[in-house]
């Protein structure tokens, strides 16, 4: 009806047009227009800026990062001591020496013991998800996955502590239970939940037309899980893998119950040459349990700063390390999965 | 012209997120009568006995609320030098460098107030059948560079276990610093250790490992974890860590427990104090195992 009036009323003489801001006028329109252009404008600068400042965080915090370890960095870092020492001692009276390499070996071994336990689950979980099952237990399966992940990791911690803690001395005969094995298995179940969800999506994204052609071939159900499905979902495996990687490295609360927390490398000339049953310390862990007590030294009154005392600083290079760890992982995990995407 | 719009777009939205984003501070509301709070962080020795202080001073002046934290003596003493709160408890004496550095930060200088005494005790499994050792085997046992590793050159055999598992407590620790300086005269600890984060973890740890020893305040002990008789040189007697041996001076591991404030404490933090020292708080201090004022060295 109105848009009628406005055809006819842009036909009549200017007598007719109303005045006044309603429906008659003829700027009504006009203005609603420009209206509606600026709120959507206004809308996608909003999301824009959302996605901008997630970047804008990570720069900040690396910045933050890097500015607090300088001290360090400038003063008391000695690449050899540093990376190839094993002997960290910050808070030494006579000698202070920061050097991290039982702590890399530290989380180095847990990662390997979580991922052993959860890259086998984890993808034998998502494969059985996403082709063996039938709709109902599908469903179940996944809110239980789903719920290994809302486990708060400081409740993970506790059970490493107190439950798998007398299992493993029973088990194994080891004179402590605190140890890599712990903290391994805790962590690898921690991180299965991630691998289950994004590999179990990268399963089902395998396109149906390779299944039915296996199937139209005659191979079994099996067959075409690991002669079809796998090959074909690579990358998106990979990525799931690396992801719990990830999270492994950066566990800080379960490692800090569950280790043992004791400077050694587990590493060892004689067989069986990783000996998990020997409590580490991780690089998360040691941040966690220092970085309270690190005082940020501020420079004396004539601007000079207390020479030698760094460990505040140190713990921050440690924390760039981590940062360092986990870039290289994704990067890594970027460039083999186009790696992968060219060939195919 | 439309791109020049969109940028123009973006300039202000963010500055309307950012603007509205500081205005969302509000008011920080308080309900009910305003309570005097102390706030007291730091040792983990004294953290049982802090937080039994505080429960019994509420009965006695409930307009006063006292918040007890943990985390190490090293981190109370961090916190005092920040100026975040009130009272640091320590389980060693503060250093120098450290009160130069409160004084640089908040102008006061810190005053030392002793409230109690503790003897670290050595604790071992109830199986493990050594009686007595050295301070000198001590430092031989934890030190770096020390050279006993096994029970067996002790002299003891432990089954299936001859491996000495130390256990210690983490760097932030003042009990940490105590025997550093007591025992290994300043000198670092051997590397592998298992650094537990209270004294209560180490108690715990030494009486589910047959082959463990551990350092802890005497306040710890559990049935399940005997107490090593503890002698200067192979000569002396040696001693446990009762309440009569520290008043005594026998024991050679008795510390005394301190409080710190920056500068003299005024009001509601001085009443506080002296309650601690009078023979109500003291009588605390008994209770927890520790040795009251009065009758300590």
């Amino acid at each position: 009806m109105q848009l009628d009036q406005q055809s006819i009323s842009e036909d009549s003489p200017r007598s007719l047009q109303s005045s006044g801001f309603n429906r008659d006028s003829g700027y009504y329109y006009r203005f609603t227009r420009i209206f509606r252009r600026l709120r959507e404008r206004a809308i996608v600068s909003l999301i824009y800026i959302c996605g901008v400042s997630a970047i804008i965080f990570v720069f900040c915090i690396f910045y933050f990062v890097f500015r607090e370890g300088v001290p360090f960095l400038r003063d008391c870092f000695n690449f050899k001591d540093f990376f190839l020492s094993k002997e960290w001692y910050p808070t030494s009276e006579v000698n202070k020496r920061y050097g991290i390499l039982a702590l890399l070996a530290g989380t180095a071994s847990v990662t390997v013991v979580a991922m052993s336990i959860s890259v086998p689950f984890g993808l034998g979980t998502a494969i059985f998800i996403a082709e063996f099952c039938g709709t109902k237990t599908k469903e179940v399966l996944k809110i239980l996955v789903e719920l290994l992940a809302a486990v708060p990791s400081v409740v993970w911690g506790f059970i490493g502590l107190m439950v798998m803690n007398p299992i493993i001395v029973k088990i194994t005969g080891a004179p402590i239970g605190l140890n890599a094995l712990n903290a391994g298995i805790i962590v690898g179940l921690m991180s299965v939940p991630i691998i289950v969800s994004i590999a179990e999506d990268a399963i089902r994204a395998v396109p149906d037309t390779y299944i039915e052609a296996s199937e139209a071939l005659g191979a079994t159900r099996w067959q075409i899980v690991y002669k079809v499905i796998l090959p074909a979902a690579k990358s998106g495996l990979l990525a799931a893998v690396l992801l719990g990687v990830g999270r492994a490295v950066g566990e800080t609360m379960a490692v800090l119950m569950a280790t043992g927390h004791s400077i050694n490398i587990p590493f060892d000339g004689e067989p069986p040459f990783f000996h998990a049953l020997e409590s580490v310390r991780t690089l998360t862990a040691t941040i966690a349990a220092e970085l309270g007590e690190a005082p940020r030294l501020n420079p004396n009154p004539d601007g000079t700063y207390v020479p030698d005392a760094r460990h505040y600083q140190a713990l921050f290079t440690i924390g760039i390390v981590l940062f360092a760890i986990t870039f290289v992982i994704n990067m890594t995990a970027d460039f083999i999965v186009k790696g992968i995407r060219k060939k195919a | 012209m439309k791109k020049m719009k969109l940028g123009l777009m973006h300039c202000i939205v963010a500055v309307s997120v950012i603007v509205g984003l500081c205005g969302c501070k509000g008011d920080e509301g308080s309900s009910g009568p305003q309570k005097e709070v102390i706030s007291n962080s730091g040792s983990d020795t004294m953290v049982n006995l802090a937080q039994t202080w505080a429960e019994e001073y509420e009965k006695v002046a409930p307009d006063v609320s006292v918040e007890v934290g943990g985390g190490g003596s090293g981190v109370g003493i961090r916190d005092l030098m920040q100026g975040i709160v009130n009272i640091a408890n320590a389980s060693r004496k503060m250093k120098d460098s450290e009160k130069e550095q409160a004084k640089n930060n908040t102008g006061k200088t810190p005053v030392e107030w002793i409230v109690g005494y503790d003897a670290m005790a050595i604790y071992i499994h109830k199986d493990n059948p050594i009686e007595e050792l050295t301070i000198d085997q001590l430092a031989q046992i934890y030190g770096e560079g020390g050279k006993i590793d096994k029970w067996s050159q002790l002299g003891i055999e432990i089954q299936g276990a001859d491996e000495i598992v130390r256990v210690s407590r983490q760097n932030s620790s003042g009990t940490y610093a105590f025997f550093r300086e007591h025992i290994l005269d300043k000198k670092d600890f051997k590397l592998e250790s298992k650094d537990m984060s209270g004294s209560k973890d180490v108690v715990e740890l030494v009486s589910r490992t047959p082959g463990a020893i551990g350092y802890s305040g005497m306040g710890y002990k559990i049935d399940e974890v005997k107490f090593v008789k503890i002698k200067k040189t192979e000569a002396d007697q040696a001693y446990l860590p009762t309440l009569e041996n520290v008043v005594a001076g026998n024991y050679s591991l008795a510390r005394p427990l301190h409080m710190y404030t920056l500068g003299q404490p005024e009001g509601h933090v001085k009443k506080y104090i002296d309650w601690i020292n009078s023979p109500a708080g003291q009588e605390i201090v008994k209770r927890e195992g520790y040795v009251p004022v009065g009758l300590g060295k």
